[in-house]
């Protein structure tokens, strides 16, 4: 199964695929160029200065002030500072693993993290007016108020069943 | 320094599962067209079109600004709430092709109960909408 599923063979996998695409339809393997392209360029374009803040976060903000902002004894408080860490951000989600990596790292809880990945993920402000823009404010209204105590239970249990700790191989933050 | 030293070396190690997960997602954008997912969403109704449009949410990965017009769109013409509301969450909290990525952050078992967890809750939010606004 791991071996299965390493880069390499996932990176053989995916060459594979576009050559086979690119023999039956040109047209469709250029798409799936300029696809890869268009997200690899803003991927570029976000990471490298969020990789930065996390390196700045990491030597200028001392552990304990994360710890009693998110750590485990945080409470109500770490939980609404974990929300608004992640409404406040913006950029995709794989922006904010690095991020949660760094504070699970400072001694945030794995619930405070968990939420915020989620919140991170589903719930910010321009993506809100967006969606009351196309979809009408009753129901972006509705599912704000059902995903946001949604995320909450979700990161409950997903602290419960890892039992708090991510059972961890190896990790450059760490 | 230091911090500049660390930020470049986890860029190193995360290249190349960033590199596959960019690639996986050019590939699979250039088969799943709007079109495709709005046949297969807007014909669908009740249980099966909400659990078909979560599975098409979770797959597929499609930027806020492009995926919601789409989903005003579909429930426009005829689309259920239930179905576009688990598409708009699934889409948002779940992540398949990003689950690479996740994985090699915090571990297969998170990564799966995270994703495995926010699909379950996005049906249930997408059924009880379906309800109060269907």
């Amino acid at each position: 199964m791991k071996k299965l599923f390493s880069s390499k063979n996932l990176l053989f996998l995916l060459g594979l695929a576009t050559v086979i695409v690119c023999v039956f339809d040109r047209r469709k393997a250029f798409s799936i160029i300029l696809n890869s392209k268009a997200y690899l360029l803003e991927m570029l374009s976000v990471l490298p200065p969020i990789l930065i803040l996390i390196g700045l976060f990491q030597v200028w903000v001392p552990r304990k002030t994360v710890e009693k902002a998110m750590g485990r004894s945080s409470g109500l408080k770490g939980i609404l500072m974990a929300i608004f860490v992640g409404t406040a951000a913006m950029g995709p989600l794989y922006v904010a693993f690095p991020i949660g990596v760094s504070l699970l790292a400072k001694g945030a809880s794995l619930l405070n993290v968990a939420i915020f990945l989620c919140v991170w993920a589903s719930v910010k402000i321009p993506m809100i007016l967006f969606e009351v823009k196309f979809l009408g404010a009753g129901f972006a209204g509705l599912r704000l108020a059902l995903t946001l105590p949604s995320i909450v239970i979700i990161s409950y249990l997903l602290n419960a069943i890892l039992k708090g700790k991510i059972p961890h191989e190896k990790n450059e933050l760490s | 320094m230091g911090s500049l030293l660390a930020a470049w070396r986890f860029f190193r190690s995360m290249a190349l599962p960033v590199f596959i997960t960019l690639w996986a997602i050019g590939f699979l954008l250039s088969f799943l067209s709007p079109q495709l997912i709005s046949r297969t969403v807007g014909q669908n109704s009740g249980w099966q079109g909400i659990v078909l449009a979560a599975l098409f949410g979770s797959i597929v990965l499609i930027q806020a600004f492009i995926a919601f017009p789409l989903a005003g769109s579909l429930l426009r013409q005829g689309a259920s709430v239930g179905a576009i509301a688990a598409f708009v969450t699934t889409l948002v909290m779940v992540g398949v092709v990003t689950a690479p990525m996740e994985m090699k952050f915090f571990g297969k078992k998170f990564t799966f109960w995270r994703n495995f967890l926010s699909f379950i809750f996005a049906l249930l939010i997408a059924l009880i909408m379906g309800i109060l606004l269907g």
